[in-house]
């Protein structure tokens, strides 16, 4: 039997502005309203239209929500898979313009580095508990660190991570991040780090936050990208930390164009980078031809994935690699792991009912990590 | 490898946060000084206020992990052959990894497949006949990297070592039980060796527990069914001080293990067949005498099946019956040949 939501009830009822006052204000009445399979999203207020803005691969990307007759009521209903995680605004159409807005009854918020979003949890999802701060994890170190680099011939910024118990006595794997900045201050990363650390999920590590000034042009398969990392920032940590000298205990990691960054700076350089950890890779090719339909930012990504495709090679041990079902990258990533494990290469390929954004990367960072650099948990019993 | 020199061995479960260590020390009447091991928790090693005041003052920490330090400190040669061998151990339980999970994918694939019964039971030997066999290999390499390690850099005569080993002789000389607690199980085995414990153990009563206990049996196999990156395979690690055999030790497996999975405890049970695997949760015990063990308490085995036994045990101080359980092959069906009942040896 077909269940009756909410907002049917509602319309069934011949709402006006009282019974909408009660429908907003029933008991435990969370939005968008989650039940089951289904989500409805509802905004009020006078508008010409609404419409519903996410960044859902596979669903029309503008979808209007309906009016009900005599209220202000706007609302719409979407079957959402279970545990997924939709980020999503609301365009508000007024006196012919329109307006982005964040759902004012959602308190769930994502943030990015172009503001911030609504979150729909759908049935399923749960906020992951070590991403939040645990009082029992010693906080790791974060120092800033800059650099002139030779390759570019500009100064580089950055941060350096050292877990809680670092000795100086002691040799660590290191993990370099692209766009550590926001891997910090959007996916948890620090707290992630820590609280995996306690946990013995991983090892105690160190970790490079790297930042580029002109990510678009320098991740997208750029050699003096490659070389900076390879060449003078790996060389100048090494020398200075105690770090592991084993490709083994060398990982590069980043996300959509910073994937694209690291694995490219890991074929340029076989066997300096025995881990690769890769979400939701800009991985655009072609079948044929040279121009993809993304765009000619994507010029020289398509140039590097279609020479990978043509002769792929073992550069590392192991890949993690991540991708949002929600997203249209989902095609580039899934056709290209099959390539990367007939090489030898170990691969591990993991989809979410997510999207393209930060807390999708940061949801997967525990399995990644975990899996690339196992801590100690198998070795300790007591 | 000890020969009936000790006169009981005592495995219990974790002692963390409800210890019977106390009560086991009383059952065997245990009266005197007690060493204790504490090298698995590493550098937090000193920290044993509670274990101290559980043995009632009777404790005398060994220090193992704090001695292995200044060992490194003042032996550079050690240190850096310690590392490389390390560094070699590493690979080899990579590479090992890598071969034992091929063999446990096909192991599964073949487990899937429809064919007559007759089949599918030799296929199913073949496949843990495979896995056994990378076991033993690793096994094997393990010990010889090990003895190639002594006969080349001789550690037990170094002065570094030597000059430690006397003050633990001297230490141990006065001590009537050795308790080895958990923590680390690589570190904690790595420090055993080092100072040659095995050599101080005659005549002394040991308790271990978690990593302790698995330490001093005679093969040490990591296992964890739920860690983050997936359920991954057992793994042998190397032998163990080999004080009792015939056993896998599983500590805290009410965490550890999916104890509702038959066919994945099934496998456990049969690569390390014909050894019994243990599964030792909080507040069990086992303890062995010469004559085989004896008064089990809350510890189960694995049965051949995948089968056993465990009911969480009631929260008493002390003693078993009504709700022990018997480890001994006859009761639960354990694959052990006659003769091969776990021993003390």
């Amino acid at each position: 039997m077909n269940r009756i939501l909410a907002i049917q009830d509602l319309i069934r009822s011949n709402p006006d502005g009282g019974k909408v006052d009660a429908f907003f204000n029933a008991p435990g009445r969370t939005f968008p309203i989650v039940e089951g399979p289904h989500a409805t999203f509802v905004w009020r207020g006078d508008a010409d239209g609404v419409s519903l803005r996410h960044w859902i691969f596979g669903l029309e990307s503008e979808s209007s929500l309906a009016r009900i007759p005599n209220t202000d009521l706007w609302y719409l209903t979407l079957d959402i898979p279970h545990g997924s995680r939709v980020e999503y605004k609301f365009e508000l159409h007024r006196h012919g313009g329109s307006q982005w807005i964040e759902d004012p009854r959602n308190p769930n918020r994502a943030r990015d580095p172009f503001g911030a979003n609504s979150v729909l949890q759908g049935e399923g999802y749960e906020v992951p508990d070590w991403v939040a701060p645990d009082p029992d994890a010693r906080p790791g170190l974060l120092e800033p660190f800059s650099f002139h680099s030779k390759a570019f011939d500009a100064k580089r910024h950055g941060a350096i991570y050292l877990p809680a118990r670092f000795r100086k006595t002691r040799l660590y794997p290191l993990l370099v991040v692209h766009d550590g900045s926001d891997y910090v201050n959007f996916a948890n990363m620090r707290t992630v780090l820590d609280n995996l650390i306690h946990r013995l999920e991983i090892p105690d590590i160190i970790v490079a936050f790297t930042d580029s000034p002109d990510r678009l042009r320098e991740y997208a398969n750029d050699e003096r990208h490659a070389k900076f990392l390879t060449e003078e920032l790996l060389a100048d940590l090494t020398g200075r930390l105690p770090i592991i000298d084993r490709p083994q205990a060398r990982c590069l990691m980043g996300a959509s164009f910073g994937a694209v960054a690291a694995f490219s700076t890991a074929v340029r350089y076989p066997d300096v980078w025995g881990r690769l950890l890769l979400q939701s890779g800009s991985f655009a090719f072609t079948d044929i031809g040279t121009r993809n339909r993304r765009g000619p930012l994507f010029d020289r990504v398509v140039e590097f994935v279609n020479q990978v495709r043509q002769e792929p090679k073992a550069v590392s041990e192991r890949i993690f690699m991540s991708c949002g079902v929600y997203e249209s990258l989902i095609y580039e990533n899934r056709s290209l792991v099959p390539l990367l494990d007939a090489t030898g290469m170990q691969v591990k390929f993991v989809e979410a009912r997510d999207g393209h954004n930060w807390e999708n990367w940061r949801d997967r960072l525990r399995e990644g990590l975990s899996w690339l650099f196992p801590g100690p948990l198998m070795f300790v019993y007591e | 490898m000890i020969t009936g020199e000790i006169p009981a061995i005592v495995l219990l479960g974790a002692q963390r946060y409800d210890p019977t260590l106390g009560d086991a020390i009383k059952e065997l009447g245990v009266t005197g000084k007690i060493a204790t091991i504490t090298a698995g928790w590493q550098e937090r090693e000193d920290d044993d206020e509670d274990l101290k005041e559980h043995l009632q003052g009777r404790a005398i920490n060994l220090a193992l992990h704090a001695r292995g330090e200044d060992v490194f400190r003042k032996d550079k040669e050690l240190l850096s052959a310690h590392r490389e061998r390390q560094t070699l151990l590493r690979h080899r339980q990579d590479f090992y990894r890598v071969r034992l999970e091929h063999a446990l994918d096909a192991q599964h694939v073949i487990d899937q497949r429809a064919a007559p019964d007759d089949i599918l039971e030799d296929e199913a030997r073949t496949s843990i006949d495979a896995i056994r066999n990378i076991d033993a290999l690793h096994l094997d390499r393990c010990t010889r990297d090990r003895r190639e390690f002594d006969a080349r850099y001789r550690p037990l005569e170094r002065p570094a070592i030597a000059e430690h080993r006397a003050q633990l002789a001297a230490i141990l000389d006065d001590c009537e039980a050795i308790a080895i607690s958990g923590g680390h199980v690589a570190s904690l085995l790595n420090r055993l060796r080092l100072f040659g414990i095995a050599d101080f153990a005659h005549g002394k009563t040991i308790f271990a527990w978690c990593a302790g206990a698995m330490a001093i049996s005679e093969r040490v196999v990591l296992f964890h069914d739920s860690p983050p990156q997936g359920p991954g395979a057992a793994e042998v690690l190397d032998a163990g001080l080999g004080f009792v055999g015939d056993v896998v030790v599983l500590p805290q497996p009410e965490f550890r293990l999916r104890l509702g999975d038959r066919a994945r405890l099934k496998v456990m049970v049969r690569r390390f067949a014909p050894a019994t695997c243990i599964a030792m949760p909080a507040r069990s015990r086992v303890t062995w005498l010469r004559t085989g063990p004896t008064a089990p308490y809350g510890a189960f085995a694995i049965r051949d099946d995948g089968t056993h036994s465990f009911e969480p045990p009631p929260r008493s101080r002390s003693g078993p019956s009504s709700t022990s359980v018997d480890i001994s092959p006859s009761s639960t069906a354990i694959p052990v040949s006659s003769g091969s009942r776990p021993r003390l040896v």
